[in-house]
């Protein structure tokens, strides 16, 4: 294989098809009325800015996620594949997947959730997608966001949830 | 250092030559430095006037009987003095060593502006400004009760003139004004608006960081009570900075860092402060970076500022030709009067998102607010992507931004 199109590969694999979609199209975006538990996920590097929304029911199950804000490709699709996996879900086990998919972008962890499973585990599989920043280190913070965001939000944390 | 030891400086294909760091490959392509904005690179002879003196020189200034501090004395002081001749100040007191362009802006806000605001006074900026422009006066205005005035931009980026001259009352304590902005790459007319800031009795700090690298700075001409810049975007290490201000201004100004070497005798109960600039430069130094910076000051001037000037000017224009060629670009500035700077976004594709696509194929541009916030919300956008050329750039350079460009849309597409 060329160098070339192994610079290719590397570009394709983090802009893969699956994180096209998510930030040309984020699902659940929009602001979230009545809801229980929200956040402000905030990169200071660059300036990306999202809030995230959460309604918790009173057996803590998380039963609706949106967002809002603006981001690059990365941070959006991330922030939009959060929802999707999130919502139907005991805040334990959101909290367990926010644990497992920043220890896989961040450091050695191999397997997402390895923890988790059912049902719960085959949902995580998209998140998958979001593996390609591992090769740029400077791009992870976009990926990780909008998840320190839920993290806060699940926290009562008041203060914005930041990358630094 | 003379002149004398520099080669390759007499024709244009060369000048990129004195660049080690631009003779390697970034991702397996050659790499396309345009980011000279947010920091220009060194050539091979300030990294050895550096070298030479940590090899050979080094010794704290101002201090020793011994060899080595008077050796490194010397250095410092002529680097001090190149400094004086590039800028034209008419004296060499007038010359104050900071850290950058941030440190001189906040040396201005706290010693000058500090001691003479209250609740009434202002400060008038424009919207042109980044933030080391912005930050320090909002800081000087809350201890003090002084308010923050800001002169409008119009859609290409440039001041509104009108507007800025309405701006300047009895009351308003100092203009701090952006010669070149790094966001957008205007260049304000700065001598004309001194000249209307001087009818007011307006003293005028004038922000030189993207000036400096770019074009001929005669501080007497322009009239300017102030001139700020900083090394590292004229091909000089980082940490090294300069403040000019007229010597009247700094003698009334009180000392802005207590410490070594900007005292004359200290005892408990009084201390008298040293001479200028000497009063303004506490503690130890960047000794071997200043030294660079008047080896970078060699380098310029051996090429020659207005060759420079002259070069990048067709450079410039080469770049926003070639870009506004591109399907789906918008430029963000596009003032008439424009230098170095060509700031764009690409259809709806964030700018880090082509940062990352362009770096792999060894392009390094800036993406973001470029610490310019401002001028960003006046366009309704979150940041852009920026090029910058310095004058080891070429058309070669923008011809493979372009073709990257291209690529990026493709995988965006």
């Amino acid at each position: 294989m060329s160098v070339h199109a192994i610079e290719k590969d590397n570009i394709q694999d983090l802009y893969r098809e699956l994180i096209l979609d998510h930030a040309r199209a984020p699902r659940h975006f929009g602001r979230l009325e009545g809801a229980t538990h929200t956040a402000q996920g905030i990169n200071p590097l660059c300036g990306d800015k999202l809030a995230l929304y959460l309604h918790v029911d009173d057996d803590g199950t998380i039963a609706a996620s949106t967002f809002e804000g603006s981001g690059c490709a990365i941070s959006v699709a991330s922030a939009s594949l959060l929802t999707e996996t999130v919502t139907g879900l005991p805040i334990e086990q959101a909290e367990v997947i926010f644990r497992s998919v920043t220890d896989r972008l961040t450091a050695t962890a191999s397997t997402p959730g390895s923890e988790i499973e059912g049902p719960v585990r085959q949902r995580m599989s998209k998140l998958l997608a979001l593996d390609g920043v591992r090769e740029f280190p400077s791009r992870v913070k976009c990926a990780t966001l909008a998840w320190h965001a839920l993290h806060s939000a699940l926290d009562g944390d008041a203060k914005p949830a930041t990358t630094e | 250092m003379s002149h004398a030891h520099l080669k390759s400086t007499d024709s244009v294909a060369d000048w990129r030559k004195d660049f080690p760091i631009l003779q390697q490959s970034v991702n397996d392509q050659p790499l396309v430095y345009l980011d000279s904005a947010a920091s220009a690179q060194q050539p091979a002879s300030v990294i050895e006037a550096v070298a030479r003196y940590q090899r050979e020189d080094h010794a704290n200034v101002h201090r020793g009987v011994h060899t080595l501090s008077h050796r490194a004395t010397d250095a410092y002081e002529g680097a001090r003095d190149k400094i004086r001749d590039f800028v034209n100040a008419s004296s060499r007191t007038e010359i104050v060593l900071t850290s950058g362009t941030t440190e001189s802006i906040n040396l201005v806000a706290q010693s000058f502006c500090r001691p003479r605001l209250g609740p009434g006074d202002k400060i008038l900026i424009t919207h042109l400004e980044h933030h080391a422009n912005i930050v320090p006066w909002q800081l000087v205005c809350e201890q003090t009760g002084a308010e923050l005035l800001v002169a409008p931009i119009d859609g290409q980026g440039q001041l509104e003139l009108d507007v800025l001259y309405s701006l300047m009352t009895d009351n308003v304590a100092l203009l701090a004004i952006g010669h070149v902005s790094n966001a957008l790459g205007t260049i304000n007319p700065v001598k004309e608006i001194i000249e209307r800031a001087k009818q007011h009795g307006i003293p005028v700090l004038v922000d030189g960081a993207q000036g400096v690298p770019h074009m001929s700075i005669d501080v007497q001409d322009l009239g300017c009570d102030f001139y700020a810049f900083s090394g590292h975007k004229m091909f000089a290490p980082t940490g090294t900075g300069v403040l000019y201000a007229r010597e009247s201004l700094l003698d009334a100004m009180p000392p802005y860092k207590g410490g070594g070497d900007m005292i004359l005798e200290v005892s408990f109960e009084s201390t008298i402060y040293n001479e200028l600039p000497y009063k303004f430069e506490a503690g130890t130094p960047n000794i071997s970076g200043v030294i660079g910076l008047g080896a970078a000051i060699d380098h310029l001037q051996a090429i020659g500022m207005a060759r420079i000037a002259d070069y990048e000017a067709d450079l410039h224009d080469y770049m926003v030709h070639k870009l506004s060629e591109l399907s789906g670009i918008r430029l963000i500035g596009t003032a008439s009067s424009k230098a170095s700077v060509q700031s764009f976004l690409l259809d709806d594709i964030h700018s880090h998102d082509l940062g990352t696509i362009l770096d792999h194929q060894g392009i390094a541009i800036r993406t973001g607010h470029h610490c310019a916030m401002p001028v960003m919300t006046h366009f309704g956008i979150p940041g852009t992507s920026r090029a910058s050329i310095a004058f080891y750039n070429n058309n070669d350079d923008i011809d493979r931004l372009v073709t990257a460009l291209t690529k990026a849309r493709k995988v965006f597409g």
